[in-house]
């Protein structure tokens, strides 16, 4: 059998507090959705949060990864800050990226983030290039984590990206977010297989699935194809079953008992990663009560922090309108 | 007359549309459940069933290119592309194939195929989900593109858009959908090729798209009361165009402001611009006009995504400029 690799304290910690951070920062982020703050639509993580926080702990300052539409998560995973990223939302220049990209596109490439995305799919060729930089031309020990819904694995360059991959064995984690649904369609309409994770025998390499709201699965799995693929092993396709909370949108209204039923919503909330994880802690003794409600409110204060920062960061000068098209050198 | 929605007025003309011609089909993204993202779809699962309408998987080259390979065999396709952002997946199916085959097979392909895509900015969408991508199918002989910026003409244009044989791209815009305007109850189509004269005036000529056309309404009512009498056209389709509507105003006013939000390098409005010159140079009093999105993406920031969409201000202004006032 092979070994299991577990969390040690310090990541289990770690993990528990980038879960809370990303649903204390959603949830402080719709708030200020609803009082017309912020623009557009966003896509919001909550319930999915031990995919991204456990892949982060896992991850080196330069390792990169591909975000999705729904990206809060991955960005402060990735050692996003949440008061520059609330600023984004409310279009600021102090936000990542001046204002400029909003909710789905939030880049931090300091930190090895290349990007959320608008367009389904539209990480999966990134990250394959991003394997190429490291693997070929740098020839360097570095990974890519590429994030993805279940809908993004029926684009045609779903297929394109984890062929390259494969033949050229490029170290790139495909780790596919499957929470049953694509806005209001179903998995049961959309996908031919019941496992995203079969796709993966297309391209000869390894298809996992795992309990996406468990993080001592998501741990042992992802740190098996992390090491495969630093060792020059090449690509893993990992399939996190999960689930979303909210709606596809904010502002969603059919997301309770619409498309899909409050008994599916509600059941999926029992099986709430941070509770989880939270409970885990106290019984095994790895932290007392009173450590991870200092967390929580610790937290709290860095999300008024990071709204307050936002609604007070200046709005960009008209003069950026045209700027950034090209690279112009500074003078 | 009943006063309806945008959405309410394309999702009459499917309904109509497909109780008239039971070989219809339509497909795209969550348009089968509760009528779609925008609602344009409503009720049609429920009147016509799933051998009409289905959802598709996340997969626009497909969607286009099985609406290619469907209305070749006899098939009415009507597919929807949520934004039309993502039809940038699909350039393939629409600019190869779609456009091309008639041509290419020496006439023999019949395509019935219309492409509805929603686009436009104006909602704080980002750089990938606001763009008006219309130009870019100006450009590809074979494909028709229309442009409604009205409830009476979304449902009147799309219904002739699905009895027609060929290649149609239809734009709806996202900011138009919960407008409202008088739609007549009885059946009724409106043709292609033939421009709508929104107001009559004298002195110069404004030349809008969809949802640009509200703007420029609105930068007439304060014209007129600065005693600038503006002619007002909304061309409807952009392929045919209706360059003999354009053409008689512009002789008639010797002046001409093109209003477009897409960007403006290679945009429609360089295109009107050069059909005026070439058939009303004689009769211009100013230099044409274009009134568009700056050249960069559209950003997210609500201060610069209003900062870059035509606004009425900005065409109050660029009538003066014509005009030599200010
Ligand atoms: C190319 C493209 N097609 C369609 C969309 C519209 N859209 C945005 S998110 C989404 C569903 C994505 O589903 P999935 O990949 O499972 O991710 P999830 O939203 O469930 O996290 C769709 C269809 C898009 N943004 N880009
Ligand atoms: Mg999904």
């Amino acid at each position: 059998m092979p070994d299991i690799k577990i969390p040690g304290r310090e990541s289990l910690l770690k993990i528990y507090e980038q879960m809370l951070r990303i649903r204390l920062f959603e949830q402080k982020a719709t708030e200020l959705f609803t009082q017309g703050l912020v623009t557009g639509s966003m896509h919001l993580y909550i319930g999915e949060e031990a995919i991204a926080a456990t892949a982060g702990v896992l991850l080196r300052k330069t390792d990169t990864i591909t975000s999705t539409h729904r990206g809060h998560g991955h960005c402060i995973a990735k050692g996003g800050k949440t008061d520059r990223m609330m600023a984004e939302l409310l279009g600021r220049k102090a936000g990542y990226c001046g204002g400029k990209g909003g909710s789905m596109h939030m880049a931090d490439f300091t930190e090895g983030n290349l990007g959320a995305n608008g367009m389904v799919g539209g990480g999966l060729a990134i990250s394959v290039g991003a394997g190429i930089t490291n693997a070929i031309m740098k020839k360097n020990d570095s990974v890519t984590i590429c994030f993805f819904g279940e809908g993004a694995t029926n684009e045609g360059i779903f297929h394109e990206s984890l062929n390259l991959a494969a033949i050229w064995k490029l170290p790139v984690i495909f780790l596919c977010e499957n929470n049953l649904y694509q806005v209001f369609t179903s998995v049961k309409e959309s996908l031919p297989v019941k496992n995203v994770s079969v796709r993966a025998a297309s391209y000869g390499i390894p298809g996992i699935i795992c309990d996406g709201n468990d993080v001592f699965e998501l741990y042992d799995v992802l740190s098996s194809a992390i090491e495969i693929a630093r060792k020059g092993g090449g690509p893993s396709l990992i399939e996190a079953k999960t689930y979303r909370w909210e709606g596809h949108y904010t502002g969603d209204g059919y997301a309770k008992g619409g498309y899909r039923s409050i008994e599916e919503v509600e059941a999926w909330k029992a099986k709430d990663p941070i509770a989880r994880l939270g409970a885990y802690i106290i019984k095994n003794m790895i932290a007392e009560r009173g450590l991870l409600e200092k967390i929580q409110k610790d937290l709290k204060s860095e999300m008024e922090k990071a709204a307050l920062f936002a609604q007070e960061s200046p709005w960009p000068d008209d003069g950026d309108l045209c700027k950034d098209v090209f690279f112009e050198r500074q003078v | 007359m009943p006063v309806i929605r945008y959405s309410q007025a394309i999702r009459d003309a499917i309904a109509e549309e497909m109780r008239r011609d039971k070989d219809i089909f339509v497909m795209g993204e969550d348009v089968e459940t509760m009528g779609g993202v925008f609602g344009c779809t409503k009720g049609i699962l429920e009147e016509f069933g799933h051998d009409r309408i289905r959802n598709t998987p996340i997969s626009e080259a497909v969607i286009i290119g099985a609406g290619v390979g469907g209305a070749l065999t006899g098939t009415r396709m009507l597919v929807e592309m949520q934004y039309v952002d993502f039809i940038l997946h699909a350039m393939d199916q629409t600019i190869n194939q779609a456009a091309k085959v008639r041509y290419m097979t020496g006439g023999k392909a019949i395509l019935p195929l219309v492409i509805r895509a929603q686009q436009g900015s104006g909602r704080g969408n980002g750089a990938q989900h606001s763009q008006n991508l219309e130009a870019i199918f100006c450009h590809m002989p074979g494909l028709k593109v229309v442009m409604p910026s009205n409830p009476y003409d979304a449902k009147g244009l799309l219904k002739t858009a699905v009895r027609d044989n060929n290649p149609i791209m239809f734009f709806e815009h996202k900011v138009l959908y919960n407008t409202t305007g008088e739609v007549p109850d009885g059946e009724y189509t409106v043709p292609f090729g033939k421009a709508d004269i929104k107001r009559v005036g004298k002195d110069v000529t404004i030349v809008a798209t969809s949802w640009m056309v509200l703007k420029a309404m609105e930068a007439a009512g304060i014209l007129e009361a600065e005693g600038i009498d503006a002619e007002i056209i909304d061309p409807r389709t952009l392929v045919p165009l209706d360059k003999d509507t354009i053409i008689s105003s512009v002789k008639k006013t010797g002046r001409a402001v093109i209003v477009h939000e897409s960007h403006g390098v290679c945009g429609i409005g360089a295109e009107i611009a050069f059909v005026i010159n070439e058939l009303a140079f004689d009769w211009l009093d100013a230099p044409v006009k274009r009134i568009t999105s700056a050249q960069a993406p559209i950003p997210y920031s609500r201060k610069l995504e209003q900062l870059t969409i035509p606004s009425t201000e900005k065409i109050v202004s660029g009538v003066k400029e014509v005009l030599n006032r200010s």
